[in-house]
């Protein structure tokens, strides 16, 4: 930070930063989170972050004070999602710090960039089972970037400098502070480093001259070639750089799940998404490229489907990304690349040209054409694929769109064309039920001026709808448009398919009444169950200035087509009724 | 699969072991064998762990351990010559009198007698994994009561820089 914005932070500050004043740790960790610019921290409090809230008392944060931690760090991370910038939240010791652990594992599958800070018991009861006393710490080495236990209250500025460094660097991730109470009570004289010195910590990846050489060379001579561009594109925002890098080198995109929104849905070049459901042409185009260049992406098993060996069985795959452990992790590898894909297209534009792909870009163009994402329509009942497009066509692609997990999940990924990167908001890799509401209102509380959409299953929407007192009490205008096909609908598909139709415990017909739950709240509650009524229903909801919720009553025994089956390869694809 | 020893210089925290094993267990290799102790320099540990895997397993699990904030580096010292030994005591059901047999036994293995008792004696003896296992086999005639060993420590030889091509 430079002095300027440390002066202009100071004087912002309530009370003003002075280093060197004898201050709690408590009072140090608010001060330093100031000077990393932070404005929102989305938290719950309890005994153990008790010296943390009291200072927070009269601060320049701004709180939200979340009716769950769950809700609290996914708010945080759609916040940061939605941002870029590294989000914030607390938790008090035991119980309050594990009901961060899925947030945490969401993220870090997710690489985003997250500081969850939580507190403990006294570093004297620790080790004892003390009330509310959990090895937090312990608990989430696997599922964060990395972790500290505060000792010191002498260590908390490097560790809370050190802690958004490594959140936001490199392959983003989830840092956790666990504060023992003993530590956040303790004086010390306030300092902050100015730099950060990690040893064998390598943020900066820059790629190699040598390598972008290589890469160019192998993307220039394909006839078939397909970029894959995942959440490496929008994690790095790179996304105006591989718009130029396609354009000039004419190269098709498939946008990874993670990836939607890096490049424009509605570009002539775009395919779509590829994988378990994805469409026809993004999954052909895989099967038939002679070049594969992965941006940013991990080859995930919902994409290559475990068989590695049979996927794109024609192509060089050539793989650009930060994290070097990704390269040849999943799929064998004939160029890498280890660097930041926007320093990496940076790079190469100037040297690449046009390839040779024009007419594999028309027989691409042609699938497009015929295998199109289908689904019957009925005069009678809302089509849950229908109310995504609608959500669609009534926001021209330019709402921020969050979701839950399941068919409405796929079926946003399907329907809605995202053109702009840090617009789709979705747990994918870790597939976190109860994610997409609170998630909309970080995005939401980002982005005020913004259309934000929650787009929920009646499943995943009960796992975190108790969210709805922050959105009434904060007046954050988020649109929850909930999928209601009174089931669980991605269980419900599978078990129609591979169980012989064994329903087992999937039947969610005694669900509230969501426009009265939402009602009880103080929320605009709107329902439809005829596709005029959703029309009309969803004109009301976007003309509302504030929350609404708005219950799709849609038709149950709807399944997500295309489908591969897992254990199948691409070209098994299902490609559902006409 | 090939039996792989990897040297793991770590920050020397508490914590930084259970990151280390952990990941191991994520990624879904075992640990043969796992060694910690102080280096050249204070404040850094080094562990040496054995593990199986072939060459793009252990370069792959290079790689993940490469990303924990605490590793400051890895070698694959099986890419390369190196020395390797490991410590063991070996807990033998023999009385004093077969004191001057069992010596004849362990002498060739520069290995030592350092407990005796009524019924039993502790041989202790240093060296590579395959020469323990070839006294413990000889040992094994006389009932071996308990075995307590170290796991491997070890070092790249000299004419091989630590620093080749398999660190990361």
């Amino acid at each position: 930070m430079s002095v300027e914005m440390a002066e202009m932070q100071k004087k912002n500050s309530i009370p003003p930063i002075q280093f060197g004043e004898e201050v709690t740790g408590a009072e140090t960790l608010l001060r330093c989170l100031l000077l990393e610019q932070v404005e929102y921290i989305f938290g719950y409090p309890g005994g153990a972050v008790l010296p943390i809230y009291d200072s927070l008392y009269g601060s320049y944060f701004k709180h939200i004070l979340t009716r769950h931690e769950q809700g609290a760090i996914h708010a945080a991370d759609g916040y940061a999602r939605a941002t870029g910038k590294p989000g914030v939240c607390i938790a008090t010791s035991g119980p309050g710090a594990t009901n961060l652990v899925t947030g945490i594992a969401t993220a870090q599958m997710d690489s985003v960039p997250l500081v969850c800070i939580t507190g403990n018991v006294a570093q004297s009861l620790i080790g004892t089972d003390a009330f509310q006393e959990a090895n937090i710490t312990g608990i989430t080495v696997p599922i964060t970037k990395h972790s500290y236990f505060v000792r010191d209250v002498r260590d908390l500025p490097r560790i809370v400098k050190e802690a958004f460094h490594i959140a936001t660097t490199g392959r983003p991730g989830p840092v956790l502070i666990d504060i023992p109470k003993d530590v956040a009570n303790a004086i010390a004289p306030f300092s902050y480093p100015e730099t950060v010195n990690i040893r064998g910590y390598r943020a900066e990846v820059v790629p190699s001259d040598e390598d972008v050489q290589n890469f160019v060379a192998a993307v220039q001579s394909a006839k078939r070639p397909v970029i894959m561009a995942g959440g490496g594109i929008i994690a790095a925002s790179a996304d105006q750089e591989l718009l130029a890098f396609a354009e000039k080198a004419r190269i098709p995109v498939i946008n990874t799940f993670m990836g939607l929104g890096g490049f424009p849905g509605v570009h002539e070049l775009s395919l779509g998404m590829p994988g378990m459901h994805g469409n026809f042409t993004a999954n052909q185009a895989l099967l038939n490229a002679d070049c594969v260049i992965g941006l940013g992406v991990r080859f995930d098993d919902r994409i290559t489907m475990g068989r590695t060996k049979e996927f794109a069985p024609n192509a060089r795959i050539v793989h650009v990304d930060i994290d070097p452990a990704e390269l040849g992790k999943n799929v064998s590898t004939a160029v890498t690349v280890t660097g930041d894909v926007k320093n990496t297209l940076e790079k190469a534009i100037p040297h690449v040209t046009a390839c040779d792909s024009e007419a594999w870009i028309k027989q691409l163009k042609d699938w497009q054409q015929k295998q199109p994402y289908k689904y019957k329509k009925d005069g009678d009942t809302i089509k849950p694929q229908a109310v995504i497009e609608l959500l669609y066509r009534s926001t021209d692609g330019e709402a921020i769109v969050t979701t839950d997990v399941g068919q409405h999940q796929m079926w946003t990924a399907q329907y809605y064309k995202f053109k702009n990167a840090r617009s789709f908001i979705s747990s994918g890799g870790l597939g976190t039920m109860g994610f997409g509401f609170p998630a909309a209102i970080g995005a939401q509380i980002a982005h005020p001026e913004r259309t934000t959409i929650a787009v929920v299953g009646d499943g995943g929407f009960q796992m975190t709808n108790q969210e709805l007192a922050i959105v009434s009490q904060y007046n954050i205008p988020v649109k929850v448009a909930i999928v209601n096909n009174q089931c669980l609908g991605m269980v419900r598909q599978w078990q129609e398919l591979f169980y012989d139709n064994r329903y087992s415990q999937i039947d969610l017909t005694c669900s509230p009444d969501f426009v009265k739950l939402a009602e009880a709240y103080g929320v605009k509650g709107l329902r439809a169950t005829t596709p005029e009524e959703a029309e009309a229903a969803w004109a009301e909801a976007l003309a509302h200035d504030g929350p609404v919720v708005v219950d799709f009553r849609v038709a149950q025994e709807e399944n997500v087509y295309p489908m591969v089956a897992a254990g199948n390869t691409l070209d098994q694809m299902e490609l559902g009724d006409d | 699969m090939q039996q792989q020893t990897l040297a793991v210089l770590v920050n020397d925290y508490p914590g930084v072991l259970t990151r280390v094993s952990t990941l191991f267990g994520q990624r879904a290799f075992n640990i043969d064998s796992i060694t910690v102790g102080g280096t050249e320099e204070a404040g850094l540990s080094r562990m040496i762990i054995t593990t199986g895997g072939d060459d793009r397993q252990i370069d792959q699990l290079m790689k993940q351990l490469n990303k924990l904030i605490d590793v400051i580096s890895v070698t694959n010292l099986s890419a390369n010559s190196y020395v390797s030994r490991e410590l063991a005591l070996i807990k033998v059901s023999a009385s004093p009198s077969q004191l001057a047999e069992l010596n004849g036994i362990v002498e060739p293995f520069r290995a030592a007698i350092v407990d005796v008792g009524p019924t039993s004696l502790i041989v202790q003896v240093t060296g590579d994994t395959e020469k323990i296992d070839a006294l413990l086999v000889l040992l094994q005639n006389y009932g071996v009561l308990e075995l307590t060993r170290t796991g491997s420590v070890a070092m790249a030889r000299s004419i091989v820089p630590a620093t080749a091509a398999a660190t990361v």
